[in-house]
């Protein structure tokens, strides 16, 4: 129970999120989208975490969070410089037409 | 632990050599101080006074000792084989993602808390990004990074999300704690808990490219620099291997009723998509690809034996070592023939043996290796998996390894034919640098070694 909230409700809510987020990944071809998808299943990571660190008391999952954050900005940073490499070259976003290399 | 700071401080310090202007020494530095954090392991071997260290954060047990050995060992020979690819502009930038993926192998194979299984993996794989997007003006390459980044990314949003699952079931990100969590809970732990286990699991097969989360890695092996593809596949693949076996092993080893099925299933398919799949290809890189995602099959299935923990560490232990050291072998000539030829087929080997016939010895030999045959390393890592897997319920898995074994003759066999069997039509003389020739020679006698020898390795834990 969390401020009268049942903890399951959070872990429901985040599971949602991740969902949305991961079928985002799979199902949208505009490479912008699929980075923004990635973000939404990290901060529906990142809700988790914060719910069960109040459930336990514990502050370490908050802690935790501060480290999804840090590096997802990482990894965004040096997605969209390769995304802007792709750009330069193929004039379009679009991971359909990253085909090059296949059987 | 004290190897971990060396590499680190190399970083920081190829980052300073460009504003410093030390460059032309920096190569030199670089290989000297790998094999300095290599001698600084086993300082540390036996010692039980620093660990845990950092609030329990790392453990550089006499484990994570072995597995960062090897690691730095195949850095070594890597930076060897690396040598024409810094010479261009640049030079300290690659040298510091290199280095600083090489921190984060090395915590993989000593994280003793979930905030530093996470932070390894990323310090592992972000550099990697920019790596294999590192030839700028290659389509290929800046897809093959692409889609590194995504499939990575994607599957370290799988990693957290199991990691908060568990941390919901046992108020605790330290592995030790969960591990005593889950002998206390006695079988009573939350349907989450089991979630989160799995998921984990998913996640790091996605690390591994274990199918079938495996798509993504023929692609990003053959998209990247051939360099940077032997450095995924040994290294990254060497890490990604100690962290798995340190998850499911000593952490998970206890609740293996959830996922022993689910990572049986996992191998199965990996053995039969990857072989069948290679036995199709005529890029060699492309091959050498798909046999890597077999070779992760073989390792899994000694995690999967968990009947004997050490048995089964001894075992990956022992394979990593062995398919990396063929591995640089094999790319190594893959490397050089491709340069002269500028093709990767396997038309491209095509009279080999005629032309230089000591770098058409060395090929057979690693491609021996890689598919199991005796006296070579490789042999014996698949008969000790096998010695492993033996005594538990898993047997079946046997059988379709050793059938996948079958067809991974076949298409290694292919290149052997090409190479002696073939004609060429050009006379062009292949051209290799002395300082690949020596890396080549030096790592077929270890691959023979440790096959003649093997049991220095296979018995050093338990």
């Amino acid at each position: 129970m969390l401020n009268g909230i049942p903890i399951n409700y959070y872990i429901m809510l985040s599971a949602i999120l991740f969902i949305i987020g991961v079928v985002g990944v799979m199902a949208r071809r505009n490479a912008i989208i699929i980075f923004m998808c990635i973000e939404l299943m990290l901060n529906a990571v990142n809700l988790l975490l914060v719910s069960f660190s109040t459930l336990h008391n514990d502050a370490s999952g908050q802690v935790f969070v501060f480290f999804i954050m840090a590096v997802a900005a990482a990894e965004v940073a040096v997605g969209l410089a390769i995304l802007s490499m792709v750009y330069r070259h193929l004039k379009t976003v679009d991971i359909d037409l990253l085909n090059r290399l296949k059987n | 632990m004290k190897g971990l700071f060396i590499i680190a401080a190399l970083g920081i310090l190829a980052m300073l050599a460009e504003i410093f202007k030390f460059k032309k020494v920096l190569y030199p530095l670089v290989l000297v101080g790998i094999l300095g954090a290599y001698a600084a392991n086993f300082t540390e071997w036996n010692n039980t006074l620093n660990i845990p260290a950092f609030s329990n954060m790392i453990m550089f047990d006499n484990v994570a000792l072995v597995f960062s050995g090897v690691i730095l060992i195949t850095a070594f020979f890597w930076f060897i084989l690396a040598n024409d690819y810094f010479e261009h502009d640049h030079i300290t930038d690659h040298f510091a993602l290199v280095l600083f993926s090489l921190v984060g192998a090395l915590m993989l194979t000593s994280f003793s808390n979930m905030t530093t299984l996470f932070l390894g993996v990323e310090i592992l794989s972000i550099p990697m990004y920019v790596l294999a997007a590192s030839q700028k003006r290659l389509v290929v390459s800046n897809e093959a990074g692409f889609k590194y980044l995504i499939m990575g990314s994607f599957a370290s949003g799988f990693l957290l999300f199991g990691i908060a699952l568990i941390y919901g079931a046992t108020g605790s990100f330290d592995l030790m704690e969960i591990r005593s969590y889950i002998t206390q809970s006695n079988g009573n732990m939350p349907a989450f808990f089991y979630a989160g286990v799995v998921v984990i699991l998913a996640a790091m097969s996605f690390k591994v490219s274990a199918a079938p989360f495996h798509f993504w890695a023929p692609d990003v092996y053959e998209g990247s620099p051939t360099v940077i593809t032997t450095l995924m596949i040994t290294i990254v693949k060497t890490a990604a291997f100690a962290a798995f076996m340190h998850l499911f092993l000593v952490v998970f080893g206890k609740v293996n009723d959830v996922w022993g099925m689910v990572l049986a299933c996992i191998i199965a398919l990996s053995l039969v998509i990857s072989n069948v799949t290679a036995a199709t290809q005529t890029n060699v890189k492309r091959l050498l690809a798909y046999s890597s995602i077999s070779h992760a099959a073989f390792m899994l299935m000694a995690i999967l034996a968990n009947s004997r923990p050490w048995g089964s560490i001894n075992s990956v232990l022992y394979y990593t070592l062995a398919y990396s050291i063929s591995s640089i072998t094999a790319f190594t000539v893959l490397y050089n023939v491709a340069k002269n030829k500028n093709s990767e087929e396997i038309s491209a080997f095509n009279g080999l043996g005629k032309k230089h016939p000591l770098m058409a010895l060395c090929m057979v030999i690693a491609l021996f290796s890689l598919a199991g045959i005796p006296v070579t390393a490789g042999f014996f890592a698949k008969y000790y998996v096998f010695s492993v897997l033996v005594g538990t319920t898993y047997k079946w898995l046997m059988v379709i390894a050793i059938l996948a074994s079958l067809v991974g003759v076949y298409y290694y066999f292919k290149i052997i034919i090409a190479m002696y069997f073939k004609h060429d039509e050009s006379h062009e003389p292949i051209k290799i640098e002395f300082s690949h020739v020596l890396l080549m020679i030096i790592t077929t006698l270890i691959t023979l070694a440790i096959g003649i020898v093997p049991g220095y390795i296979v018995e050093i834990f338990g």
